[in-house]
């Protein structure tokens, strides 16, 4: 029984011959896109490869140079987001557009004419609180945007644009931000939508959640189509990564057998507040050697920032003791550390990563531009930073017209090239990684797996801090796990049950009865 | 066919272009930048032509005549130059802080204390009037420098130190700033009752041009004082900073992504004191060169909004140091001329159109407007 020809299946929207140039770039060339009514539609592709473009344009964000649409069968051209909204299409975003001192259901029905002067907030907080408990987005109404987390601000955007009538709802990458926990309960929320006859398409490049939340897929390569809505049923992670990256892409990681050295880092009890002045380190040890990545896993949250942050010197421990090398680095300034050789690759890549207007040359000198030959005295020797910044350009393939190319022109893939490129050049000691292939394609997570990897062999100790466990899994010599400030314990197997269980709150010497208890029924 | 027909207005009314606006998702090349700094001056004159003829004057005339007045001979040139000098100085001090984002707009009052801390050499007195005329020039300099510097300094280091802002903080000052002088010039260094100090001795005057007649004739009458070369020479000293220096490198890392710079491990409290000072020096060495080159006394209106004219020049320099100096003697010219045409009013109207619309260029540096046929549908 061929499935395509059920008559219910109905196509909501259909985008046709769709061609959008940018200066520079084709984004989408003859680009075909079919949405049907109560499917999740995943758009794959590469970074750069046209999908938040296409989406853009069937948004109403961007207009297509060429090319269709047809929304339930009748052609539209829209000209502003709101257009899109009238025929029921709404696209979320990977940056909130919340008003933070706001409640939920203030920023629900901003820009709205139903209440009209006089609000009586009450009756819309029931009715958004109804409308979030049908599909299982549960957020307090009355609560203010800054005090929710990421993923509760995201159900606030997904409420918005149902509140608002969508039928389609476009998400680009709403996973990216989302701790494990939240992603379950984000797919339990689209299920339920689609059940209710919506529509949804899933903009990803992780190919797991692909193939678990996904009817079907549209693969695109470079700005065309290389798979239009085939079944994800009837496909394989392999065969989808080839599609979008256009050839084998290794999940196995070779590993050469190092010996780990001398300790290098040693965390000793250290305490520290967050941003807001709350306990977030509670007495966290651990240590790192040389040439071993050590993973830290944890649901995000639970101090991970913060631990990087204390270790590169960029927070004061309120308590306990951190040694570099054997030597007393505890509450040191960033200057300090990084003349000892710690590099660190920070989980905000535009905001604290690079300088976004500054050039590609400015950017790679951040870390050495005071030490020889690029810092001369009081001056900089632009020739010798020219110099430099070339040969990164070229050793790590960073794609871009010219090295005083200001960053922000850059891709994601590119703008994180260049800031491992500066960090690793510097041949660190040790090397704190925080998310380091966040949001990346898979051939750029690749990449930087495999640099880290090189790192390993080259004798630098690595601490990875991720959310990705796949990634922790199949890089790391050892795994801790972080809960609300503490290390829970520590894994050599990669048994990924006990990880589970750590990571949920349950230390390492309690786990062993548990298990076994399990076992035994 | 439709569009011959004489009648058919329903189709002449429409526009028959669509226009679209979208951000420029690549650097827009050097030239846009220029040309439209170049459209914006033309279109804010036009915008001033109307003014002018609305006011009852003639247009062409009254251009024609701001060019005469500021370019029109050497000796009004000098002139211009003359009150150029002042606007270099106080543009380079904003240009500096706002590269950090660092918001001094207290170029008034540094430039103020820079003109009284560079009079109380010769009036408290630090140097007897007897004392060579490079020993004046130079610690007057001095003071004046430092007299800026320490006012620009107080704010910053409340910033560092307490989160105060600096903007609030630096405008407030201004205000103490020409009290504090006023002080000065009405109880204690009066003369005779009036307000101001007696005049300075001819040897703390900075050279003119026509003081060098004798040899070169072609001076004769030229107003133009040491206080240009200082000007230019702290122009390519800041550009150098700024482009070839680490702390210059500092600067504008701070000034694009602080945090960054503090995960450079630069120290931003220390480069915000440092900035500052440097700002604050500069406007204050505007205002010694104003009092020893122009003026010879302390008065109670040697500036007549220099420092928040330094904001202005600053932005339509867009913080280059080099550019600075081009933009200061456009407006130099047209403080010179404006005056002679109205005292107040037209010319600072003029300035403001200019301003207003260099500022909206900048849209279009950022976003590019694509023209496309209407398409009936």
């Amino acid at each position: 029984m061929p499935k395509e020809e059920v008559p219910d299946l109905k196509v909501i929207a259909h985008m046709q011959g769709i061609r959008k140039r940018f200066p520079g770039v084709l984004a989408n060339d003859q680009v075909d896109f079919e949405l049907r009514e109560g499917e999740v539609h995943a758009l794959l592709g590469e970074n750069g490869a046209g999908k938040s473009t296409l989406m853009n344009i069937l948004a109403g964000l961007y207009h297509p140079d060429s090319g269709t649409i047809n929304i339930r069968g009748k052609q539209v051209s829209f000209n502003s987001p709101q257009d899109a909204i009238k025929v029921g299409i709404g696209m979320i975003h990977q940056h909130f557009m919340l008003v933070p001192s706001q409640t939920v259901t203030e920023n629900v029905l901003l820009g709205l004419n139903d209440p009209p002067f006089i609000i009586n907030l009450k009756d819309y907080d029931d009715k958004i609180r109804q409308l979030g408990e049908r599909l299982g987005l549960i957020v307090d109404p009355r609560a203010k945007i800054w005090q929710l987390t990421v993923g509760e601000q995201q159900r606030v955007e997904i409420l918005k644009m149902l509140y608002r009538g969508t039928n389609v709802l476009i998400m680009d990458e709403p996973t990216a931000v989302l701790a494990p926990s939240e992603i379950e309960d984000l797919f339990l929320t689209l299920r339920k939508m689609t059940a209710e006859g919506k529509s949804i398409v899933f903009i990803s490049h992780k190919l797991n959640e692909i193939t678990e939340i996904s009817d079907r897929v549209t693969v695109l390569r470079r700005g065309k189509v290389t798979a239009s809505g085939i079944n994800t049923r009837e496909t394989t992670r392999e065969k989808l990564a080839e599609l979008m990256v256009g050839r084998e892409v290794l999940f196995r990681i070779d590993k050469k057998p190092v010996k780990p050295g001398d300790v290098v880092l040693s965390v000793e009890n250290v305490q520290a507040e967050n941003d807001k002045n709350l306990q977030s380190l509670r007495g966290l040890s651990l240590q790192v050697r040389a040439g071993e990545i050590v993973g830290l896993a944890g649901v995000a949250g639970n101090g991970q920032s913060e631990l990087a942050e204390v270790i590169t010197g960029l927070r004061k421990c309120t308590a306990g003791k951190i040694c570099i090398h054997g030597q007393d680095t505890t509450n040191q300034s960033t200057l300090t550390s990084i003349r000892q050789g710690v590099s660190h690759i920070p989980e905000d890549r535009t905001h604290v990563g690079s300088a976004p207007n500054l050039s590609i040359t400015d950017n790679v000198i951040m870390k050495n531009y005071n030490q020889q030959p690029i810092g001369m005295g009081w001056l900089i020797n632009s020739l010798a930073a020219n110099r430099f910044a070339t040969k990164l350009k070229d050793e790590y393939e960073i794609t871009a017209p010219l090295i005083n190319t200001p960053v922000r022109l850059l891709s994601g893939g590119n703008l994180q090239r260049v800031i491992l490129a500066r960090e690793i050049s510097s041949k660190p000691k040790l090397m704190v990684a925080v998310q380091p292939t966040r949001g990346l394609d898979v051939g750029a997570i690749e990449g930087v797996q495999r640099l880290l990897m090189q790192q390993r062999e080259a004798g630098a100790a690595v601490l990875l801090i991720s959310e990705e466990l796949e990634e922790l899994l199949s890089l790391s010599d050892r795994i801790y796990i972080i809960y609300e400030g503490q290390i829970m314990g520590e894994v050599t197997d990669g048994d990924i049950r006990k990880i589970g269980l750590m990571m949920t709150g349950t230390p390492l010497d309690k786990i062993g009865k548990e298990i076994t208890e399990e076992d035994g029924k | 066919m439709e569009n011959n027909i004489p009648g058919s207005k329903k189709r002449r009314l429409r526009f028959p272009y669509k226009i679209r606006v979208e951000p420029r998702l690549v650097e827009a090349p050097g030239w846009v930048s220029v040309l439209l700094t170049i459209a914006s001056i033309i279109l804010a004159l036009m915008v001033g032509a109307v003014l002018i003829a609305l006011g009852g004057g003639d247009p062409i005339k009254a251009y024609i005549h701001i060019g005469k007045a500021s370019f029109g001979s050497l000796g009004v040139f000098s002139d211009t130059l003359v009150k150029a000098t002042p606007l270099m100085l106080v543009g380079l001090a904003c240009s500096i802080a706002f590269r950090m984002k660092l918001w001094n707009i207290g170029a008034e009052g540094q430039f103020f204390i820079g003109a009284f801390a560079a009079s109380v050499v010769v009036l408290l007195p630090v140097l007897p009037d007897s004392s060579p005329k490079w020993l004046f020039i130079l610690i007057m300099f001095i003071f004046g420098f430092i007299g800026g510097a320490l006012w620009g300094v107080i704010p910053g280091f409340l910033k560092v130190k307490f989160n105060v802002n600096e903007i609030i903080s630096t405008l407030m000052m201004n205000y103490i700033a020409v009290f504090w002088n006023n002080y000065f010039i009405y109880a204690v260094w009066s003369e005779g009752g009036f307000q101001m100090s007696k005049t300075f001795p001819k040897n703390a005057w900075l050279p003119r041009l026509s003081d060098f007649a004798k040899d070169a004739p072609i001076f004769q009458g030229l107003t133009t004082h040491l206080g240009l070369v200082f000007a230019v020479i702290a122009a390519v000293i800041i550009w150098f900073i700024l482009y070839r220096s680490k702390w210059g490198y500092e600067i504008r890392l701070i000034g694009d992504n602080a945090k960054a710079a503090k995960y450079s491990g630069i120290s931003i409290g220390k480069n915000i004191i440092l900035v500052m000072a440097l700002s604050g020096g500069l406007a204050g060495l505007a205002g010694m060169s104003e009092i020893s080159g122009v003026v010879h006394r302390l008065q109670g209106s040697i500036s007549p909004g220099y420092g928040f004219t330094g904001i202005i020049i600053a932005w339509l320099a867009k913080l280059n140091p080099l550019a600075v100096i081009v933009v200061s003697i456009l407006f130099g010219a047209l403080i010179l001329a404006g005056r002679e045409l109205q005292p107040k009013g037209i010319p600072t109207m003029i300035q403001g159109v200019i301003f207003v619309f260099l500022i909206a260029s900048d849209f279009f540096v950022r976003n590019r407007i694509l023209f496309s046929r209407n398409i009936e549908e």
